[in-house]
């Protein structure tokens, strides 16, 4: 469904994305791991168009992003960002239910605060924080609104940065299940950033790992603990000593 | 010598690269404003921001500037033996340079630094970044709906600055140098023309739209971090204040030369 073609890009000297191949299919819950600055995030954020690549191409069910129309494109996308973004201008139903305020999918305000209610239960949020602006909420619970958010128009296609960092334990586990249910049960494509080993194991379906720029590994799930590449098991079992250089 | 010519030169260029994307902007944003949807909200708390809440500085700013003005043409006046003009020319000065200046002046520092911060803000925590994923385009939900603010509040903002700068003059005038009050009035308006007052709305359209654009433009463009949206805020104050005091000398020269 998704396919990146050779990406290359750079922030002047900042080499960060050098020849990207990776295919995801329809229905399929990726999850890509790598080193924190190798260029994951940026790797998302040019299927959307926020960032251009230098070169490379990006097909979406076999169509050239620069060629599509971004409207009816963008609306079959949902998105978690890594910092979770959220409109501070406005309460946190009216971020949830952004996308149902305006534009094609606009509905009656009650019916939209209803839902906006509805996906913030899900990702574990009282409905009395739905009145509550962002800034005043913790880290944590800013990054479950941005997942309502995401999820809240229902999009075929979810990007999900680092869905669980900031979050304890227990309630990572909550936004695990919820992203293994959303692809099980709603047919989504999803796309997953994280460190979290925990995660990996929940959601993925299949993992590629992103290291100097290259899709290091790409398998299913099932085959990553016999990769025998050095690279995916030291960033598996979290080695300081291994072909990943750490400076210290 | 040769340096400075080249520093010179540089900086010259400089500013007519930064003119051609000011104008390719705002190019851009009138490309939206014909073309659907069109954000009321967002539009009616810009004119809120935009011309109400700057109606006090603005209100003030012209009252003192008038009486100041009244007792200097009394003061210059009367060294010519004619300080019976400053009913004539506080409204001229009011309506022809000082209202349009000091709504444009006033503006740039209140609204383009609060647009420019606000935006370079949302542009550092990937606000705008998320717009876009969300099917709305940034120029037209945020910039399109700020820009039609200034254009229209801008001639008001002027219009009530210029009656409060005359009155602020009628006051010093009636009260302190002695003017009769009746006479103050119809030598004001007796004075005016429909060319000036129509100069000063039409400055007040184009300083209005000159100053959101400008907070626009350096908060969409901003760097990143704190400082990015320390040092867009400041650039687009500056920008807007020369582009708004270089405005309103062409005008000038267009409206009253001919
Ligand atoms: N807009 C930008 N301008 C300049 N450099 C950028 C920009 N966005 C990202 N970078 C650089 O690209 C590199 C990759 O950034 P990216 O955010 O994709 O990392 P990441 O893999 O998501 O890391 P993390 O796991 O820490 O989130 C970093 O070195 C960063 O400095
Ligand atoms: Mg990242």
């Amino acid at each position: 469904m998704i396919t990146f073609e050779n990406i290359f890009k750079s922030f002047g000297h900042n080499h960060v994305l050098r020849g990207v191949n990776l295919k995801v299919e329809r229905g399929e819950s990726m999850v890509i791991i790598g080193g924190s600055g190798t260029g994951k995030s940026v790797l998302i954020k040019t299927v959307l168009g926020l960032i251009q690549p230098d070169s490379g191409q990006i097909l979406v069910d076999g169509q050239d992003i620069t060629q599509v129309k971004r409207d009816a494109f963008l609306s079959r996308f949902g998105m978690l960002f890594q910092g979770g973004a959220l409109f501070d201008s406005m309460p946190v139903w009216q971020n949830v239910a952004f996308r149902l305020q305006r534009g094609a999918l606009k509905r009656p305000m009650a019916e939209a605060r209803e839902i906006a209610i509805e996906k913030l239960r899900r990702v574990g949020l009282a409905p009395d924080v739905a009145d509550r602006f962002p800034a005043e909420l913790s880290g944590g619970m800013q990054k479950r609104v941005g997942l309502a958010r995401a999820i809240a128009a229902e999009p075929e296609i979810i990007f999900f940065d680092e869905p669980t960092t900031g979050l304890d334990p227990i309630m990572s586990g909550v936004i695990n299940e919820l992203i293994r249910e959303i692809v099980v049960e709603m047919g989504v494509t999803a796309v997953t950033i994280t460190h979290d080993m925990t995660s990996v194991d929940t959601i993925a379906d299949k993992v590629a790992m992103l290291h100097r720029g290259t899709i290091q590994w790409c398998g299913a799930h099932t085959d990553m603990a016999q990769s025998g590449d050095p690279h995916v098991d030291q960033f598996v079992n979290g080695h300081a000593e291994g072909p990943i250089e750490t400076l210290r | 010598m040769i340096l400075i010519v080249r520093a010179l030169g540089r900086s010259c260029i400089d500013a007519i690269f930064a003119l051609g994307r000011f104008v390719l902007f705002a190019l851009a944003t009138l490309s939206h404003v014909f073309r659907p949807p069109f954000y009321f909200r967002e539009f009616f708390s810009a004119l809120l921001n935009v011309g109400y809440l700057s109606l006090p500085v603005v209100g003030l700013t012209a009252l003192f500037t008038g009486a100041a003005l009244a007792l200097q043409i009394y003061s210059g006046g009367s060294r010519f033996n004619a300080p019976e003009v400053v009913p004539q020319i506080v409204a001229i000065g009011m309506v022809r340079e000082l209202g349009p200046v000091l709504v444009g002046l006033m503006i740039a520092a209140r609204v383009t630094s609060s647009i420019a911060a606000e935006m370079a803000t949302m542009k550092v925590t990937e606000q705008i970044d998320a717009l876009v994923t969300l099917s709305t385009a940034p120029m037209k939900y945020l910039v399109m709906p700020r820009v039609l603010a200034g254009l229209m509040a801008g001639p008001v903002l002027v219009a009530v600055a210029d009656s409060i700068g005359i009155f602020g003059g009628f006051i010093v005038a009636t009260q302190t140098l002695s003017f009769n009050p009746a006479n103050y009035i119809i030598n004001t308006m007796n004075f005016l023309t429909t060319a000036d007052i129509l100069s000063s709305m039409a400055k007040g359209m184009a300083f209005g739209t000159i100053a959101t654009l400008m907070g626009c433009y350096y908060g969409l463009n901003s760097g990143h971090g704190a400082q990015g949206v320390g040092v867009a805020t400041k650039a687009s104050v500056q920008a807007a204040a020369v582009l708004i005091l270089a405005a309103n000398f062409l005008l000038t020269a267009v409206f009253f030369t001919a």
